[in-house]
């Protein structure tokens, strides 16, 4: 696979580079995925375009969203894909779709949370051009060649904490992030749940940077946590490595988020939560290139988990000291998610200790993606 | 809780104090430099790639002395040669090193690291408090604490320490006296962007063991703030970054500990310390400058 890497230096100085590498069309040597996955019919001259928003290396959001685009191509071997990547969430982002679609892009895909409003800009001049976003709703106004997706993060972060907590004897995780967004805050109190449920004494420690990637104040937020008697740490950050180092040279655990760094942390690795976008992303190119993709799910707010199909949003291998008991419980606790269940099957409780989903309750994905607390047992701060 | 926060003032303050001593450096010289952000970033990618590939930390170092130097002359040429204005290339220069680094540095994201390890000194790592805070760290931050002393020596104590002062505040002196402010501006501000280079090797290799665009995130911005807070003295600069670090540590350390205090106002708490010393202290540090900063805005050469 050849890259082509151009350097944009704009301005007086490199005020931005933007790196664009395109992938040709030779086909890549990996092995054929044997899944079910769709085997790519039709789309002779199919071209699909892929945003960034970082480095498509960058051990983390970014990257896992290349190696979709790279499933994509094997699962469409003829199609031609455009890569994009540090496009930044403004108006260039427009600029890069719009020459995108001098290129002939079919379907474009825009891979991070601020590129929403652009791309609806773009696909409202473009009725011929299919848009999907990742991550972002879409809301009211429904275009026809629009939508967007997105996995159910905090599954595999609640069965992750259940290694964390079958693994802590200080009773003690660590939780390094960055802002309370819903998302992190649902990251947070899957993970605590997740351990409490083997241990309900257990309690969790998040500790805030204010950064999603300044190592800096990571390895600083690791050592206060470390202080505290935590043997656990996991994150969730944009750049990982800081903090994994940090826990596997103090003798503490890791469990990671956004990539497999067992490779970082032989000793410590527990286990973690990835991306693995491939079969979604595929399914999506499928559904356009049938003709389908209007009024079809991926046309409005689609979201997935183990609940509903196939959670995008998977359980990174396991480390040395994960037990087979706990990979039985682990095991449990997802079949009980494909049954229906939810990480925040009541009872649920806030830090104040007030019920916020009774026994037998659960919420919606949207109450999830518009969480505003922590339950009980993590000590911090939403504010 | 006091050791902790210690400890993280200096373990964390290292590559703060490396550009802070090379923008004083700089500016004693009479030149600003608003490049020491793009210098350490240059310094941290060198160092790790450096590292990485020679397999020796030392080489790393070394590698991101010359890659802070390297950045820094191109400010140098152009504020000196060409006569451009120091404010904007130093920016400019910032950006560029941003830019370099952020594509030289991809295939290096998450890689592992040839870190440069910590070194426990005998006898005194073991001793309570003082051990674990100055005794048990890696050997850059060994030398930075070394090279406040050895820069204030120089400053007020050698010919060249004069020599620097002059060209900082009277330069038509040092030319009747046959040397050239220039080369000695060159040399100040090359020897200043090495030292913030140092500070980024420290940052990467050292304290986070890890490469990512833009890791360094203001810290060279920070560094030109407290070189006025340090009223261009070497051994206020280290009380200035360990102040700057140790904020950082103690507001880490209060949320880990489930302070209830706010986390904005925590995360704002090494800005406001900061700040609050410079107000309280600013008019009688001005006095300190050098007198040729007075006139950034004319030709430095």
């Amino acid at each position: 696979m050849k890259m082509r890497t151009l350097a944009l230096v704009a301005g007086l100085g490199a005020l931005t580079i933007s790196a664009t590498a395109c992938s040709d069309d030779s086909s890549d040597t990996g092995t054929t995925d044997g899944s079910e996955e769709t085997t790519g019919e039709g789309g002779g001259d199919l071209t699909i375009g892929f945003l960034y928003v970082g480095p498509k290396d960058d051990f983390g959001y970014n990257q896992a969203a290349y190696e979709g685009s790279l499933a994509v191509q094997e699962s469409f071997p003829d199609a031609e894909i455009l890569q994009a990547e540090n496009v930044p969430e403004t108006a260039d982002a427009e600029v890069v779709m719009e020459g995108m679609i001098e290129d002939g892009a079919d379907i474009i895909f825009a891979t991070s949370y601020g590129h929403l409003e652009f791309a609806a800009n773009v696909a409202a001049d473009h009725p011929d051009v299919t848009f999907v976003h990742q991550g972002g709703l879409e809301g009211e106004e429904q275009l026809d060649n629009l939508g967007t997706f997105f996995g159910t993060v905090y599954e595999p972060v609640y069965t992750a904490g259940i290694a964390a907590g079958a693994s802590t004897e200080s009773k003690k995780l660590g939780y390094v992030y960055a802002f309370p967004i819903p998302q992190t805050l649902a990251n947070i109190n899957a993970f605590t749940l997740g351990a409490q449920s083997v241990d309900p004494d257990i309690e969790v420690i998040a500790v805030s940077t204010g950064s999603w990637c300044d190592p800096g104040l990571q390895a600083q937020a690791a050592q206060s946590l470390l202080d505290q008697d935590v043997d656990v740490l996991t994150q969730h950050q944009d750049c990982t490595k800081t903090i994994i180092e940090a826990a596997e040279a103090a003798g503490a655990m890791t469990v990671g988020y956004h990539f497999d760094a067992s490779e970082l942390a032989p000793e410590g690795w527990l286990t973690g939560s990835e991306w693995s976008w491939g079969p979604l992303y595929s399914d999506i190119v499928q559904t356009v290139v049938d003709d389908e993709f209007v009024d079809s799910p991926y046309n409005g707010d689609f979201r997935v988990g183990l609940q509903t199909g196939e959670n995008p949003f998977v359980q990174s291998s396991y480390g040395p000291s994960v037990t087979e008991e706990t990979q039985a419980l682990i095991d449990e606790a997802r079949q009980s998610f494909i049954d229906g269940s939810s990480p925040f099957a009541g009872p649920v409780s806030n830090q104040g200790g007030d019920e916020v989903w009774a026994e037998g309750e659960q919420p919606t994905y949207e109450e999830v993606e518009t969480m505003d607390f922590f339950v009980q047992g993590v000590i911090g701060e939403t504010s | 809780m006091i050791e902790a926060v210690c400890v993280g003032a200096v373990a964390g303050g290292t590559s703060i104090l490396f550009p802070t001593l090379g923008e004083l450096i700089t500016e004693r010289s009479g030149v600003i430099n608003l490049g020491t952000e793009g210098s350490m970033l240059c310094g941290a990618l060198a160092a790790y790639i450096i590292g990485i590939e020679t397999g020796s930390p030392w080489l790393g170092v070394v590698a991101g002395l010359v890659a802070g130097a390297g950045l820094a002359a191109v400010h140098a040429f152009l504020v000196l040669h060409r006569g451009a204005n120091q404010i904007a290339t130093g920016l400019v220069v910032t950006f560029l090193g941003l830019g370099l680094t952020a594509l030289f540095g991809q295939d290096y994201v998450g890689q592992g690291v040839v870190a440069l390890e910590p070194v426990a000194i005998p006898g005194l790592a073991s001793l309570p408090f003082v051990g674990p805070v100055l005794f048990d760290h890696d050997p850059l931050t060994y030398l930075s604490l070394l090279a406040v002393p050895a820069l204030w020596w120089v400053l007020v104590g050698t010919r060249a320490g004069l020599q620097l002062r002059a060209a900082g505040e009277r330069p038509e002196v040092l030319r009747t006296f046959g040397t050239s402010p220039r080369a000695v501006r060159y040399a100040a501000v090359i020897g200043g962007g090495g030292l913030s280079g140092l500070g980024g090797a420290q940052l990467a290799t050292a304290f986070t063991r890890n490469w990512s665009e833009g890791m360094t995130v203001g810290r060279g911005f920070v560094a030109v703030g407290l070189v006025i807070f340090a009223a261009w003295d070497p051994r206020k600069a280290l009380v200035g970054a360990y102040l700057f670090s140790g904020a950082i540590a103690l507001q880490l350390q209060l949320q880990a500990q489930g302070s209830d205090i706010s986390r904005y106002l925590l995360a704002a708490l090494p800005y406001l310390v900061v700040i609050i010393s410079l107000a309280s202290l600013s008019r009688r540090r001005l006095h300190a400058a050098p007198e040729a900063l007075n006139h950034v805005f004319e030709h430095a050469s």
